[in-house]
């Protein structure tokens, strides 16, 4: 089927079985290598994207849902050449290490941010505990995200 | 001292050098890359245990016409050009069984094929057919020690060693002392669980190969590659592509992927990639060693300790890998890092039916530290003295020997970690018991001290004679060439950081080159917390020797009080390329026997302590962990928030393998091979951590730093099932603590058994 979709504000068209995976379309017919693979059944969370601003895991939407939808992936998150704060905060805390989640960890971050603005840090982690991350233990992403909760507060 | 913080970056915490592509998403790592033309490689694998290959056959499928064999490229062992085997230590592992060889273990690959696409691959997979007979197989290693199944030698023992310290008789020793703590401990294999699974990519040019992908050590994978495809240095590069987590898993397992593809390569005459499903990553790859320690200490009446024996079993699965050194690992620390004048300590890996064991950060010790630190909370309750109390006043301080009878000589952080963390003991548990809303909360505290070696074991940093280059290339630009590789750690970080400071110049000024045996010198695998501490060391020296050179050539020019970037840019434009490689010289007086395993053990140890709080739910039997302050002596954090990241990364990984993950075997084959099953903790799991680090430098790593990759692993399992324990107290007996995971079913159990 044909496809239509909004990636990153852009309109990107494609023609293609409308059962494949999100992910696959997005990583093979539009070369965005940002989502990853780290399970293929939604449980670890690499392949995360924003459709509609809600988090999904793109390895379990078919593409043929997101037809005339509007998508979110990495490569949209910052603006330019400039960091959104969350990723600038990773990088300053030190919550990407081998970076295979982070993808991933940075939108579902902005996502947790968006929706619920004041989560308290336990919240937070219930927020964004389908995004697993096997490097940092979590602490240094936790204390990323309260800081840029923080900067968006002042 | 320089206090310029651009000029003396050591120290300083700044961002990482890969941070922007990682955040972005911009990183590449091999499953991101492609060539053209490329194909997509899968392995056909073992369906026993243990069993004879009669023969592989291109099938018909399953579909309603025969399937299609013309685009599919299969190869077996009779492709491979030099030897099938994958050589690390020895040749007992094949790259491919043969047709009439044994098959060892389940999911034990047999063959290869390679297609156009994946699902054509896929299909081929389902068509391949094997034929087999299967034999009686030895899935544990008290079945294995009997010796019916012959899996390597004559008695399955792949290795065994003896440690011992003291002329007095252990047994007699034990029999007259005031208490004597004995325990079983046995804990269960572990998964690395990096969220990037293995994966390479290989490509021939003529008699040329290069192999791109996930590893960690990619000269292990030329040295594996020589024998396999007979293949000489020149003609073949071996690169890594950004790597999504390592932790052990990705030492040795490469190189198997690695000649898969390029076997794959070659017949087919393509590039192909194979990338592992994460259901055959977990299936198939190495593990943590499970283990048995059987233990047994001797206390006099003041808490001293009289004598120590300890019985080390791994299970090795069944091939060697690399496990005689993770027993090694283990059994050197399995004494702890306690004062005790008589030890014994014996080992064995036994061989079994089942994927083999391999590295897994810690490499043998975590089973040995959970063990000894499980048997001093016994010791200290039989004692009656504190949890702290005992410790300190057992614990190793400078000038004491370890149990190969090592001199502490320096660097010896055991007093400072301890009392890092008992300033965290002040603040009392909330109520032990409360019952309040509802609920039959239990709350405990525990601790664990311990110590980890740092660098190869003996006189193995002598023998590896790692080398580094620094180097001003010809276009003025500084470079760092060594065979460390980025996992996560942040090496390259930490590498640029060092080499700025020694030469003098801001961290943007260094580039470090990402490891191809092409273009870096064998600086040794990036394993056993060495990178920083001798590769670092290497840098440093070469980083110095290039200062000196430069500086030497500008006054020589007369361009004194030049600064050395533009020094080292004008002497680039007139002589080229300048690099320094240096050679790691080990500290003098380093003695190591390797036959009685006496003396130095490891150029310097690392040490820490650990504080866990837990709330024990005992309707559901859920642990909660409340607190965790963990104080690691590193000799010196050349970027703290890195190490940090080091220290709460392996904090996390050691709890999770006490309390949640669990690889299930049946018949030799995991039953939970999917990460749905196979679980490792969430954000929602993860306690708040207080990490403290605590500097005494060791004088010959670089400012002072010693390794901290690995002891962060070792010790967290001990304390949170001493806490576990503590809250539970009477309802449950202590050695229902003594194997790990302790997971809520297994808690629930040790409740019911009592009650
Ligand atoms: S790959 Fe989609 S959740 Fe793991
Ligand atoms: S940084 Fe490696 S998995 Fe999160």
């Amino acid at each position: 089927m044909k496809i239509e979709v909004t990636i990153n504000g852009e309109k990107r068209q494609v023609e293609t079985a409308g059962h494949r995976r999100l992910l696959d379309v997005l990583r093979d017919e539009f070369a965005l290598f940002g989502t990853k693979e780290g399970c293929g059944e939604g449980e670890c969370g690499a392949c995360t994207v924003l459709l509609e601003g809600e988090v999904v895991n793109s390895c379990l939407i078919a593409v043929g849902q997101v037809n005339g939808k509007s998508l979110t992936t990495i490569e949209g998150m910052a603006d330019g050449q400039t960091l959104h704060v969350i990723q600038q905060a990773l990088i300053d805390f030190g919550g990407a290490q081998c970076g295979i989640c982070t993808p991933g960890v940075a939108l579902c971050a902005k996502w947790a941010l968006e929706k619920e603005p004041n989560a308290s840090k336990e919240r937070l982690r219930e927020l964004m505990s389908g995004n697993i991350c096997r490097c940092t233990g979590y602490q240094a992403i936790v204390d990323a995200v309260v800081s840029a909760q923080e900067g968006a507060d002042s | 001292m320089v206090e310029n913080k651009k000029l003396f970056s050591v120290g300083q915490d700044i961002g990482r050098v890969d941070g922007v592509a990682k955040v972005n998403g911009s990183a590449q790592y091999v499953d991101d890359l492609s060539y053209p033309g490329m194909w997509h490689g899968m392995t056909k694998r073992s369906e026993v245990a243990h069993g004879v290959l009669k023969a592989i056959v291109k099938g018909a499928g399953s579909g309603e016409t025969a399937f299609d064999w013309s685009d599919i490229v299969v190869v077996t062992a009779a492709d491979i050009p030099g030897r099938n085997t994958i050589l690390l230590m020895e040749e007992d592992q094949p790259a491919l069984v043969s047709v009439g060889n044994h098959i060892r273990h389940m999911d034990e690959a047999v063959a290869l094929v390679a297609a156009p696409t994946r699902a054509r691959a896929l299909a081929a997979l389902g068509a391949l057919e094997i034929e087999v007979e299967e034999l009686a197989a030895a899935v544990t290693p008290d079945e294995a020690l009997k010796a019916e199944v012959k899996i390597y030698g004559d008695d399955n023992i792949f290795k065994s060693f003896l440690i011992e310290k003291g002329d007095e008789d252990i047994d007699t020793l034990l029999a007259s002392c005031a208490h004597v703590v004995e325990g079983t401990y046995r804990t269960g294999a572990q998964e690395q669980m990096y969220i990037e699974t293995q994966g390479m990519i290989s490509r021939w040019d003529g008699e040329n190969c290069h192999i791109i992908g996930s590893m960690q050590c990619p000269f292990y994978v030329q040295k594996a590659m020589r024998t396999l495809l007979d293949i000489t240095d020149d003609a073949l590069v071996v690169e890594q592509a950004v790597t999504g987590g390592g932790f052990g898993g990705k030492e040795e397992y490469p190189s198997m992927i690695a000649g898969h593809a390029a076997l794959l390569a070659k017949k087919a005459g393509v590039p192909v990639k194979l990338i592992y499903e994460r259901d055959e990553d977990i299936a198939a790859t190495t593990k943590r060693h499970p283990s048995v320690v059987k233990h047994r200490m001797g206390f006099d009446e003041a808490g001293n300790i009289v004598a120590i024996d300890i019985d080390v079993v791994f299970d090795g699965g069944a091939y060697l890998t690399l496990t005689p050194v993770v027993l090694s690992r283990g059994v050197l620390h399995a004494a702890g890092p306690y004062r005790c004048a008589n030890t014994r300590v014996r080992g064995r890996a036994v061989a079994t039916n089942t994927p083999p064991h391999g590295a897994f950060r810690g490499f043998g010790a975590p089973q040995t530290t959970f063990a000894y630190e499980r048997q001093m909370q016994k010791a200290a309750k039989a004692l009656g003295m504190s949890q702290f109390a005992l410790r300190e006043k057992c614990m190793l301080v400078e000038g004491d020997t370890t149990s190969t009878s090592q001199l502490l000589k320096g660097s010896v952080g055991s007093i400072e970690v301890m009392a890092a963390v008992k300033e965290h003991d002040a603040k009392a548990l909330d109520t032990r018991i409360d019952d309040s809303a509802g609920a039959s909360i239990r709350r405990g505290r525990g601790l664990a001290f311990y110590f980890h070696g740092a660098g190869f074991t003996g006189s193995g940093e002598a023998r590896l004679a790692g080398r580094a280059t620094v180097a001003l290339s010809a276009s003025g630009q500084f470079e760092v060439r060594s065979s460390s590789t980025d996992i996560g750690q942040g090496v390259r970080t930490m590498f640029s950081q060092i080499s700025a400071t020694a030469l003098g110049v801001e961290v943007d000024a260094i580039e470090v080159v990402v490891p191809a045996t092409n273009k870096v010198p064998d600086s040794g695998p990036t394993v056993a917390s060495r990178t920083t501490m001798v590769v670092g060391k290497v840098v440093h020296e070469a980083s110095v020797a290039l200062r000196e050179k430069i500086e030497a050539w500008a006054a020589d020019k007369g361009m004194q009080g030049m600064g050395l970037r533009e020094a080292g840019a004008a002497m680039a434009r007139e002589e080229g390329e300048v690099a320094i490689t240096s050679q790691y010289k080990p500290p003098e007086g380093i003695e190591w026997d390797d036959e009685t395993y006496t003396g130095s053990a490891y150029p310097c140890y690392g040490w820490a302590a650990c504080l866990i709080d837990v709330s024990v739910d005992l309707d559901t039997a859920e642990v909660t962990i409340d607190r965790c302050v963990h104080a690691v002596d590193l000799g010196k954090a050349i970027n703290p928030t890195i190490v940090k990241g080091q220290i709460e990364g392996g904090t996390l990984q050691s709890l999770g393998w006490a309390l949640w993950e669990e690889v299930i075997y049946k018949g030799g084959k995991v039953q939970n091979d999917r990460m749905t099953n196979c679980i490792i903790p969430t954000f929602s799991d993860a306690p708040e951590m207080t990490t403290i680090l605590v500097e005494e430098a060791f004088d010959f790593g670089p400012h002072g730093a010693k390794g901290v990759g690995e002891i962060p692993m070792d010790g967290p399992c001990a304390a949170v099932v001493n806490a576990v324990e503590d809250a539970l107290g009477e309802l449950a007996s202590a050695s229902s603590f003594d194997t790990l995971p302790l997971t809520p079913e297994a808690i629930g159990r040790a409740l019911r058994s009592v009650s």
